[in-house]
């Protein structure tokens, strides 16, 4: 039979192994670890948009360690990941707490809880936009009818501002993510530990304190390496609502990299300050793949 | 059908090795049972004889035909999986039909064979369920049904009933055995629990540690286990054990278990003065009259024992006692009722005791 | 939820009143503030002109709605070409990306040939890896293909987080299908190939919804690589279109983005709305395994 030598290289694992893997591996080699290199060399250049560049080693590097704007947008960067997640991280938690309560309506809450996550962040930016507008901010003229304030907020024209603004944008797009990842955590809990929990005469924070808690970090730990890693990485809402400004305030490195490289040309010096994000991003890497090992740990390491 | 035949058969998985050197012949026909402790390598040796496990070493024959490196699909078998292994998304027929799709029979056949095997199996009003829609006992018949539509050589069974609460385990068990003397085809079952195996067996292969420690029939396995493993998995409550020493009484030779506790026995070659360990199944020990002092000391066959706790079943009373510092039970068809701490003087019904090296465990 | 006796449990020891202030207040000022937004869109987008730019009256509700934010949008702009782009872009590289995904992880968590683990750990990585870091050299590559300005560049390039995604989802659920099913269909005279296609996929179905509905979110909401490799107007997709196109210089159009914005979440909060439990399962699913 001439099919036979086929079939049997088809059931060897190996060999239907590579055949099985070759399409995701050939897109993700090509299209994903390639531009990752490339990204990492074209820092090394002083290419532009249209011409190729040539090595210059690591003088984009130095340049931009003199460069205030950079050093800015690394301060905004860090300033913006970490407040926005640690909001994000409180408000998810205690949503995931209220959602896990008994509740009327339980799973039709659950599915609009999580409608800022779903739309794209470029849209639901826009409604922010207009609700930060200088002149006709619908939060302005709330707090003047109540009273609060004389004049309207310049919410996205003030530094501060700015940055309390997109943050809290932010925050309104990785709440409804992180309370639903930690709801799916609440729901893993037996019940019979709080009703075990009760008996001991442990109050309610006391429940929360000794086995909530401990029962949802390792969730919360993977959780929060997403939402920081998501966070840190963010582009589309800064671009929306202040493309950096004013003054560069909320410039975050994507922002930056992004504006140099496409509107102003310096593909090579983008690169160099998207390169820059690399090592920040693999401290975060590296702390998810401890927080997973940790999970499997305490799953009781069925599969070493 | 066919025979079985498995040759120095070994597994290792990487460089811990889990079957050693295993031989066993399986008649045509036969019904034989491989039981043991979880993780005594049964089921691992029933993966190799399906083809899910490779062999190691050693030779398994199925018929004539070696099938040390044929695939599952061509050694004509049919398996039942533990968790029945039935495809959730295709109904009872299609469960029960897959394999006669896939070898591409046609409609008319795959309906006749079905229905023959669902009419054996009593399944014919659920053949368009879907498994989640079936009780228990039923996916274990649909399980079997899908296993018998192939008409295989070898029924392969891996702990089938082990998901079924008691009352049904007793009923399927039943159910088997008359499925088998039915068709004849050559079954090999593996289970933990001794009582399937004694109940189906026609030849039981106890396996310990990866190695196989003795094949017989039930009953020989019941009265004569070749060695203290086996006189202790098989039967329940399981056999007493007591350490002695041989000794010979103006009676015959006995058992010295306590200074005034003798226990006498079937003559032996082993000389006296001899350790041995002596075993005694519970229905095999005798309760004399308790608390006769006067004639316990001139009572050289007797123990001494002390009872703990009574425990009656309604059809007997199991009775247990400390004998010499070890925990001994006695089962009696009459309604004994001592409280606890009562002496009593126990024998052993004669012929009915089993004698082991105390050294190797081996029957002398 | 994983028993199946009924249970009260000690929900009996709350007082209604304490309940409102400890559950009801606090979720209700959540919703508020998560919802607002969506509110505030839908009711600008027909909200005529002139009362957009009154301050007078209030702003929370429309005296005259109007459609012709929308009009201007369909009219005036390239937002149907912006719309189809996007459905053309989001469902061909969510079918390519579940096609590869599927031999992928089933190869990954099946077949366990050598090497497999490391992939799995290589591809959880590649999941990892932001847009914001690769998109400097794809717009080389992309220009170098000469697919620049053309849906082909969104196309390749949305599957560098989709594979990565919809492995790894489908990795965990291909694991909870149990290996018995597959080692009887080996003894039943199943094939590889029929195993995957007759059991395995048949199975993981709720899997693949999970992957496919996820993932078409994922490119729908595409931005930063819609922004860099597009140029041409009617080449867009909503996002991009809707944030370079409805600003002509100082001028913003508040009616139209708005109405852009609500059209182009539309086909998401849909598609959502029908498979709300998978696309749970596929968001917590990725983040549990």
């Amino acid at each position: 039979m001439n099919g036979q030598p086929i079939r049997r290289w088809l059931d060897n694992r190996n060999a239907l192994g590579i055949l099985f893997m070759f399409p995701a591996a050939a897109i993700l080699v090509v299209f994903l670890t390639y531009p990752l290199g490339l990204g990492v060399w074209l820092g090394f250049t002083d290419a532009k948009v249209g011409r190729g560049g040539e090595w210059i080693g690591i003088e984009n590097y130095q340049w931009l360690w003199e460069d205030s704007v950079f050093r800015l947008s690394i301060f905004n960067t860090f300033l913006y990941t970490v407040v926005a997640s640690v909001i994000k991280f409180g408000l998810g938690l205690w949503l995931a707490l209220l959602l896990n309560r008994r509740l009327p309506f339980k799973s039709f809450l659950r599915a609009i809880v999580l409608l800022p996550f779903i739309v794209p962040t470029v849209l639901s930016a826009i409604a922010f936009w207009w609700i930060y507008d200088a002149q006709f901010s619908v939060v302005s003229w709330a707090l003047v009818k109540l009273g609060v304030i004389d004049e309207y907020i310049n919410f996205l024209g003030e530094p501060h501002l700015a940055r309390a603004s997109t943050i809290a944008a932010n925050v309104w797009r990785g709440v409804p993510f992180v309370a639903i990842c930690l709801l799916a955590g609440l729901q893993t809990i037996s019940p019979t530990l709080y009703e075990a929990a009760a008996i001991d005469g442990a109050t309610p924070w006391q429940q929360f304190r000794n086995v909530t808690l401990p029962m949802l970090s390792p969730i919360i730990a993977v959780v929060m390496t997403f939402s920081v890693l998501f966070t840190f990485t963010d582009f589309q809402l800064i671009w929306v609502l202040t493309r950096g400004g004013p003054i560069n305030s909320t410039h975050l490195m994507a922002t930056l990299s992004f504006q140099r490289a496409i509107p102003g040309g310096a593909l090579g010096e983008g690169a160099a300050i998207a390169t820059a994000m690399i090592p920040f991003l693999l401290a975060a890497i590296l702390f998810s793949y401890f927080g997973l090992q940790r999970r499997r740990w305490q799953q009781g390491g069925r599969d070493s | 059908m066919a025979s079985v035949s498995l040759k120095h058969v070994r597994k290792s998985f990487g460089r811990t090795e889990v079957v050693h050197d295993v031989d066993i012949a399986i008649e045509d026909g036969e019904f034989v049972v491989l039981v043991g402790p979880s993780g005594c390598g049964k089921s691992t040796l029933l993966r190799m004889i399906a083809g899910l496990e490779e062999i190691t070493s050693g030779e398994i024959h199925i018929g004539e035909l070696l099938v040390n490196t044929v695939a599952p699909k061509q050694r004509d078998i049919a398996m039942v999986f533990q968790n029945y292994a039935l495809y959730p998304h295709m109904t009872v027929f299609g469960n029960m039909a897959f394999s006669m799709k896939l070898a591409g029979c046609g409609k008319r056949e795959q309906r006749e064979r079905v229905g023959e095997a669902a009419r054996i199996l009593g399944l014919e009003a659920y053949l368009d369920r879907y498994p989640r829609q079936l009780s228990g006992g039923q996916r274990q018949r649909v399980a079997m049904g899908r296993a018998i539509v192939r008409k295989p050589q070898v029924f392969l069974f891996d702990e089938p009933l082990s998901n079924l609460d008691a009352k049904l385990r007793v009923q399927m068990r039943t159910e088997i055995r008359e499925l088998h003397q039915r068709l004849k085809t050559t079954s090999i079952y593996v289970t933990h629990d001794q009582i399937e195996a004694m109940t189906m067996a026609d030849k039981i292969v106890v396996m310990n540690g990866g190695h196989v420690e003795q094949i017989g029939s039930p009953l020989e396995l019941y009265d004569f286990p070749a060695n203290l493993f086996v006189a202790g998995f098989i039967g329940s409550p399981a056999m007493n054990f007591l350490d002695g020493i041989l000794v010979t009484t103006p009676m015959g030779r006995g058992v010295r278990i306590a200074p005034d506790s003798i226990v006498s026995i079937e003559s032996t070659r082993e000389p006296d003065g001899r350790q041995v360990v002596l075993g005694v199944r519970p229905e095999h020990l005798m309760i004399k009259e308790s608390q006769s002092a006067g004639m316990a000391a001139n009572d050289a066959a007797g123990i001494e024992a002390e009872v703990i706790v009574t425990e009656p079943t309604g059809a007997d009373t199991q009775i247990f006692c400390r004998v010499a510092g070890k925990e001994v039970v006695a089962i009696s068809r009459q309604r004994h009722l001592f409280p606890a701490a009562t002496r009593i003087r126990l024998a052993a019904q004669s012929g009915k005791t089993c004698l082991f090296d105390s050294d190797t465990g081996q029957r002398l | 939820m994983a028993d199946s006796e009924q249970r009260e449990g000690m929900h009996y020891l709350e007082s209604f009143p304490r309940r409102w202030v400890t559950v009801y207040i606090p979720l209700l000022l959540f919703l508020f503030f998560l919802l607002f937004p969506f509110y505030w869109m839908g009711l600008t987008a027909f909200k005529p002109n002139a009362e957009l730019l009154s301050t007078e009256g209030n702003p929370f509700w429309v005296l005259e709605p109007t459609l012709q934010h929308f009009r201007k949008l369909f009219i005036d702009t390239s937002y149907p070409s912006w719309m189809w782009n996007t459905i053309i872009i989001s469902v061909v590289s969510t079918f390519l990306s579940l096609a590869a995904s599927v031999f992928a992880a089933y190869a990954i968590e099946r077949l366990r040939f050598k090497g497999s683990h490391q992939l799995g750990l290589a591809i959880f990585l590649a999941y990892l890896v932001p847009p914001s870091i690769l998109f400097i050299p794809l717009a080389t590559m992309i220009f170098q293909l000469g697919v620049f300005d053309t849906r082909w560049a969104l196309i390749l390039t949305y599957p560098t987080f989709l594979i990565p995604f919809c492995t790894w989802l489908l990795m965990g659920y291909f694991r909870s299908i149990p290996f018995e099913l597959e080692e009887c269909a080996l003894i039943d005279g199943a094939t590889r190939w029929q195993i995957l296609t007759r059991i395995v996929l048949p199975l993981a179905v709720p899997g693949l919804i999970s992957a496919g509905i996820f993932a078409f979110t994922l490119s729908w909401n595409e931005f930063i690589y819609a922004l860099t490799f597009i140029s041409a107007s009617e080449n867009k997709t909503v996002p991009v279109g809707v944030i370079t196109e409805l600003v002509e210089g100082d001028v913003y159009h508040w009616g139209s983005l708005m109405a852009g914005a609500l059209i182009g979440s539309l086909p998401v909060a849909v598609m959502y709305s029908f498979f709300v439990e998978y696309y749970v399962a596929g968001m917590t699913g990725a983040v549990k395994e």
